[in-house]
């Protein structure tokens, strides 16, 4: 089985000269389908820069990093946008959703910008609604719906279209502790489902809904908890 | 046995069958937070399954096997009870007047019935707090403050080993709750518990964070005044960057 994320020995350096900083230190890691795999680390750690990378959001100083298979910096800046409408899904602590539209119509967009027909994109984009409970507010603007049901409205948007990475930035930071749950309850039911998901995150009761905890520190992965995938297992008894 | 032989031990369990916890015991989760660890005392029981027997009671006559499944059913058998406990503990309820012995059924069993004052003691119980007593000895905290004053430990490896075996519980808590998700009573009951070992495996890695971070703060203000004294400019670049720049 190969990885749908696969950091290799990525490098991330910030700034030159005396303020420079190494935001990630030659770090490999990677996702598989049907796994959620939780990074948690102090601020500064390079949590963030780690997803940033994954999501083709910002490229590493030296080290690749590969999406199904798919180098991203041989992609091109186009060729990574087309990737992140139809490959990746990325979920932020504040939402990000565009608030001039509906929610049908902010699920519905990376699927017509991809070229879709409008019509098949809205029909996609209720049903992603309705994955996620809350297909009768598809014709909500953001601004009339709590954060929880927005939030809810932004894992819909990150996973139409069966995009099998989902990347999540603290998707429970702005959420009372019941509402964060059910949203960690919905990626994680993604992942069961076969996509790969990487949730960055403080909390370490939300870390704990991953299969595999990594932590990161100064760059560095320092340790990892929690299951080894069935397949690891069997490379370390070969 | 380390964290992720329990880890992987657990879920096989989990996979039969809960109640799970009975081989189980995670370091620094159980004894936590005025849980008692009465179970095997034999002496006197806990206070928490002396009320909550009479609570049970309190629903109508039942003998001791019938109590101690329901305790452990609504407890998810978190904290297993043995029968002879449950025996010794109906027959000090009794001395103090709180339950009635009813002689034995068809089947030989003891039936016990709650008396008023045993009621009482029931209302009194939900209607107070639990006293928070002096701390529990705490072997994880004990551990760091030796870790910390001994020298030659390395006290960033203890706090990650901690850590990483915590993490470990807390993920096995998860899949329970994913696992027991419904919404009637016995469930209900079984996830509060799991909520209250979540909560607790989660104060503890956040209290594992914080030490890590003060520990941090010391050194580098440690090493920011051997620069001071040195007086030498060239020194600074030393600090790594990325402890100047948090």
């Amino acid at each position: 089985m190969s990885a749908v994320l696969q950091l290799d020995t990525v490098t991330r350096i910030h700034g030159a000269g005396a303020t420079e900083v190494m935001a990630l230190r030659e770090v490999s890691f990677s996702a598989y389908a049907g796994e959620l795999v939780a990074v948690m680390g102090p601020s500064g750690s390079g949590k963030s820069t780690l997803l940033t990378l994954a999501g083709g959001l910002d490229g590493p100083t030296s080290g690749a990093v590969r999406v199904e298979g798919t180098d991203l910096a041989a992609l091109g800046q186009k060729g990574r946008a087309a990737m992140r409408r139809t490959s990746i899904g990325y979920v932020f602590q504040d939402f990000n959703l565009i608030p001039a539209l509906t929610a049908v119509e902010n699920v519905a967009l990376p699927r017509e910008l991809d070229g879709a027909g409008s019509r098949t994109a809205r029909k996609v984009a209720l049903a992603a609604l309705e994955e996620v409970g809350i297909g009768e507010l598809a014709g909500r603007f953001p601004d009339e719906m709590s954060g929880g049901q927005q939030q809810r409205v932004a894992i819909a948007r990150a996973i139409v279209g069966e995009r099998r990475l989902i990347l999540a930035d603290e998707p429970t930071g702005a959420l009372d502790s019941e509402t964060g749950e059910d949203i960690l309850r919905l990626i994680r039911a993604r992942c069961d489902a076969g996509a790969a998901g990487v949730l960055v995150t403080h909390e370490a009761r939300h870390a704990a809904w991953a299969d595999r905890v990594v932590f990161l520190r100064d760059g560095v992965i320092v340790d990892e908890s929690g299951r080894d995938r069935p397949d690891a297992l069997l490379e370390q008894a070969r | 046995m380390t964290a992720r032989t329990l880890s992987v031990g657990l879920d096989a369990r989990v996979a039969l069958a809960y109640p799970v916890w009975r081989a189980v015991y995670i370091p620094g989760i159980h004894g936590h937070g005025g849980v008692d660890h009465g179970v095997d005392d034999g002496e006197e029981s806990p206070v928490s399954v002396r009320n909550a027997l009479l609570a049970l009671l309190e629903q109508g006559p039942r003998y001791g096997y019938q109590l101690r499944a329901e305790f452990e059913d609504r407890t998810g058998g978190t904290w297993p009870l043995n029968v002879g406990q449950v025996y010794t503990t109906l027959s000090r309820l009794e001395r103090d007047g709180l339950v009635e012995g009813q002689g034995a059924d068809a089947d030989g069993h003891v039936v016990y019935v709650v008396t008023a004052s045993g009621r009482e003691e029931v209302a009194a119980w939900f209607g107070s707090p639990v006293p928070r007593t002096r701390p529990p000895r705490e072997e994880l905290a004990i551990k760091l403050a030796l870790a910390v004053s001994v020298p030659g430990v390395e006290v960033g490896a203890v706090i990650q080993q901690q850590r990483s075996a915590t993490m470990a519980a807390l993920q096995d808590y998860t899949r329970l709750k994913r696992r027991a998700a419904g919404d009637d009573p016995h469930e209900l009951a079984w996830g509060l518990v799991l909520d209250s070992l979540v909560f607790n495996a989660e104060a503890e890695i956040r209290w594992l964070d914080h030490c890590e971070a003060r520990l941090r703060r010391a050194a580098h203000d440690r090493g920011a005044s051997s620069v001071d004294r040195a007086g030498q400019a060239g020194q600074v670049e030393q600090v790594d960057p990325q402890e100047a720049t948090r």
